[in-house]
């Protein structure tokens, strides 16, 4: 008798509160889903405030609502293996090749670049300003034992600073002086600025950051520091549930006239100089000459 | 008033197990309708389990309640039987609000209309003294308000039965007078059948039609406080309840500072102050007996003279326990060197004498006359 | 020792200019943690209040997981959320992955714990009499739970406290799950996560200040309505 009574009691409350969550869920989900896009791309792009200025007007004009998830590339272009994501705007050209090469990607176009330069403390204790090139600047930092602070989260900065590294012949893993954040560019900067060590890091946000920081560009202008950003658009036939018309059209968008015109742009108003440079339409090979 | 009552609860075979272990084995309990039974017994008797599985809020293991002749749980629900009880705990466990919530807490749960609640509310907090508490936080009253607030949500419901759970036993001794005082006179009234656990033999005495004395889950005896008092069926009982004679009888005239009470056709005499009509129980301790041979003229101190027959000698360690017959039952004690001086034996005619201060009386208001 | 004034002062300066994306940041904070803290108190103090009140074989070490899930990491909560939610996940169907509920199931997740443990214990408090004088004031069951809910207001009030300022403070969950998409799903923990990666460290402050306070006021007016209720 009691025990019955148990059990009415029991599955009335689980009801009721199986009905309340399921009655909340469609309401607050109520965003149309096909209308959704998720981009996945680096830090870079969102500390800058690039995307903060393109994106409201892409969604104006589209009525598609992006979804940005700013992380490193290695994170980005693992998101579109899996089919997480719509759509790539990312910056490391081995992982990107391979990734288009297993076929997880589909029109990879270019974007823009920038370049990255070499920071440190004004006192550059390794010498390194006025190296010939970066692979000479990072073989002084090495040489000199001085502590170098690396992204060390497979992001597009973190996979340039490994190729140089690889290109001047260090094994820099494992070394007393060389440090990995793990974090986005932004933060690995304060890091950098606040242990008053080297870093590698992209124009844009550098320049974006620049006031608070106590960092100097001691090494810049190398061809092999180029910072190139392709837009992907993940492969729809691996993943059905990729949001592929979505995609198209914001990788339409990226290389779209108007918005060339907005990246050029991009901060000469503010910094004095612009962050990015428009590249849609040129060949890889044609930049930084 | 002495017509037969009908059984409003009945208790067949009841068991109670715990961890294997029976704390309750009741064969059978009938309880008359409007009738005070008092448990008691010492502690772990099994007075609190017999009141929880009587009101089933305690699962027994077997056997069978019965109110006004219908099962409980089989042609009687479970639910629809609760709601003829009440039941207050020795704690007043109050819910955490105003007095007046708490005592409309009952009539909420059934839910009565609000103004039918608020007459009966206000009607019951005057009952038990305490309506100029009403709005006042349960968690601001002293025990004795406290309890008297758990005594009228319990009579608020206006019960059938009313299950009391040792509910003076924290009380101190003033505070349990005039409570008690309270409640004898709202029985008496209401003519609520009561079943109480007590472990107070004066506080049983009181208020009870029927005593049971408990021990180990078991109902040793039940019966008439006088007989169970004055025969108790075994060694146990008898220890438990103790010697003293208890003797009820009815105020049949008011002296200067005494009065008289007609006992079984006698009279005896006490001190204190009763009305004629009044029912009293007077308790004599067996040392203050004295008996004699012969029936001397001698004047005495002993308001309290009765011839009598020795019906039982009884050794007791030092002492001899003397059972005589006066009319009404009275024990005393006596010395070796007293019984043989005497040479008492059973069957003998002897003078018992007690002095009237020596008798401790307890008024039963239950039949006092309203406005005395 | 400039960055930490000029915080201050930023902070103010967004309040009192109602800055529009900083309200609604911060109202989407509260939305959300307070959608998930309701969530969690349907959830937390009807199982707590199950557990405390039944017996079965099992029942201490269901009593030790939700104590062991009151203290859950919130980014260990955000990972298995985010797995769950995945487009070819489990979940994947629901297409909520960064979106505000999903920020809500994983608060929820977070907070139902806490509030649950801490309803098991008020229940439990109450004095052991208390259901069997209920029942016998003739309580169905549920009319008996919800009195003895009542009974427990006050330390279930304190559930609501530590669930809320779970959830409200808690960032790895909600950068994981929520993605921290502007005008979206950023709310003050995240926003003031990716401000302080960009090197904004007094729109940080001023983010964090906000938070602050608004876990304050919260507190404050729960903590008012406890202290009236406690006796003296």
């Amino acid at each position: 008798m009691m025990k019955r009574l148990d059990r009415t009691c029991l599955i009335a409350l689980i009801i009721s509160v199986m009905s309340v969550v399921f009655c909340a869920l469609p309401a607050i989900a109520a965003q149309p889903q096909q209308k959704n896009i998720i981009l996945a791309t680096t830090t870079s792009t969102q500390d800058s405030g690039l995307l903060d200025v393109l994106l409201p007007i892409f969604e104006k004009t589209t009525g598609y609502f992006v979804k940005t998830i700013a992380v490193g590339s290695g994170q980005a272009m693992a998101m579109g293996q899996k089919g997480e994501a719509d759509v790539l705007l990312v910056h490391s050209q081995e992982a990107e090749k391979k990734f288009m090469a297993d076929g997880y990607g589909v029109n990879r176009r270019l974007v823009m670049h920038n370049d990255f330069i070499i920071l440190g403390p004004k006192s550059d204790p390794a010498g390194i300003k006025g190296s010939r090139s970066s692979i000479d600047a990072f073989r002084k930092i090495a040489s000199a034992n001085a502590v170098f602070m690396s992204r060390g989260d497979n992001s597009g900065t973190h996979a340039k600073e490994k190729s140089v590294w690889k290109a001047a012949g260090i094994n820099s893993e494992g070394q007393k002086w060389y440090q990995q954040t793990g974090l986005g560019m932004g933060q690995t900067l304060n890091v950098a600025a606040e242990k008053k060590t080297y870093t590698l890091a992209d124009r844009g946000t550098y320049l974006a950051l620049k006031k608070n920081l106590g960092l100097d560009i001691l090494a810049e202008g190398d061809a092999v520091l180029l910072n190139i950003y392709h837009v992907i658009e993940v492969n729809p036939t691996k993943w059905p549930k990729v949001n592929s018309a979505g995609a198209k059209a914001f990788s339409d968008f990226m290389v779209g006239r108007q918005t060339q015109d907005i990246i050029r742009k991009f901060g000469v108003e503010k910094y004095g100089s612009p962050l990015f440079f428009p590249d849609a339409g040129k060949k890889e090979d044609a930049l930084g000459k | 008033m002495n017509s037969e009552k009908s059984t409003i609860l009945e208790a067949k075979n009841l068991q109670v197990k715990r961890g294997g272990v029976s704390v309750l084995d009741i064969s059978y309990l009938g309880v008359p309708e409007g009738e005070v039974l008092c448990l008691i017994g010492p502690n772990g008797a099994g007075k609190s389990s017999l009141l929880l599985a009587l009101s089933c809020l305690l699962k027994s293991s077997q056997g069978d309640i019965i109110f006004r002749g219908k099962r409980v749980g089989a042609n009687y629900s479970l639910s629809a039987y609760r709601r003829n009880l009440a039941m207050v705990f020795q704690e007043p466990l109050l819910f955490d609000t105003t007095v007046f919530e708490n005592v409309a807490a009952g009539l909420k749960i059934r839910s009565v209309n609000q103004n039918e609640v608020k007459r009966v509310v206000e009607e019951y907090l005057e009952r038990f003294g305490i309506g100029h508490l009403a709005k006042r936080s349960a968690r601001k009253l002293s025990g004795g308000e406290a309890q008297r607030t758990s005594l009228a949500r319990a009579f608020a419901i206006r019960p059938e039965i009313i299950f009391l759970d040792e509910p003076f036993s924290s009380l101190d001794a003033p505070t349990r007078e005039s409570l008690m005082g309270d409640l004898e006179l709202i029985l008496h009234e209401t003519r609520t059948t009561t079943i109480m656990a007590t472990h107070d033999q004066m506080e049983a005495l009181r208020l009870s039609d029927q005593i049971a004395v408990m021990s180990e889950g078991r109902i040793m005896q039940i019966g008439p406080p006088a007989e169970v008092m004055n025969h108790p069926v075994d060694e146990f009982v008898a220890s438990f309840v103790g010697t003293e004679t208890i003797l009820t009888g009815k105020v049949i005239r008011r002296n200067a500072g005494t009065f008289s009470v007609s006992v079984a056709g006698r009279e005896v005499e006490a001190v204190g102050d009763a009305s004629p009509g009044e029912s009293v129980i007077l308790c004599i301790r067996p040392e203050n007996v004295t008996v004699s041979t012969g029936f001397s003229n001698e004047i005495t101190s002993a308001r309290n003279v009765f011839s009598s027959v020795v019906k039982k000698i009884i050794p007791s360690g030092a002492f001899y326990k003397v059972e005589l017959d006066c009319g009404f039952p009275l024990v005393t004690y006596v010395t070796n060197h007293a019984r043989e001086d005497l040479s008492m034996h059973p069957g003998m005619d002897i003078t018992a004498s007690f002095k009237a201060t020596a008798i401790h009386v307890i008024r039963k208001k239950l039949l006092s006359i309203p406005g005395e | 020792m400039d960055i930490i004034i000029e915080g201050i002062k930023q902070a103010f300066i967004l309040l009192f200019t109602l800055d529009p994306e900083v309200i609604g940041i911060t109202w989407l904070s509260l939305k959300v943690s307070g959608i998930a803290t309701l969530i969690s108190l349907l959830i937390g103090v009807s199982v707590g209040t199950i557990i405390a009140l039944t017996q079965f074989p099992g029942r201490r070490i269901v009593i030790s997981l939700i104590n062991t899930g009151m203290g859950l990491p919130p980014v260990v909560v955000g990972l298995f959320v985010t797995i769950f939610l995945w487009r070819n996940g489990p979940l994947g169907f629901l297409e909520i992955l960064y979106t505000p509920t999903a920020i809500i199931i994983a608060q929820a997740v977070i907070a139902t714990p806490i509030v649950m443990g801490i309803s098991l214990a008020a229940i439990q408090n109450l004095p052991a009499n208390l259901r069997l004088q209920i029942l016998a004031l003739g309580a169905t069951r549920l009319q008996m739970v919800w009195i003895l809910i009542k009974e427990a207001r006050l330390p279930l009030l304190a559930a609501i406290m530590a669930g809320f300022g779970g959830v409200i403070s808690e960032v790895g969950a909600s950068i994981m799950v929520g993605g921290n998409i502007k005008g979206y799903t950023r709310v003050l923990t995240t926003a003031t996560v990716m401000e302080t990666s960009k090197g904004n460290f007094d729109i940080a402050m001023a983010l964090g200040i906000i938070l602050l306070l608004l876990a304050f006021f919260i507190n404050a007016i729960l903590t008012q309505i406890q202290q009236r209720e406690r006796p003296r």
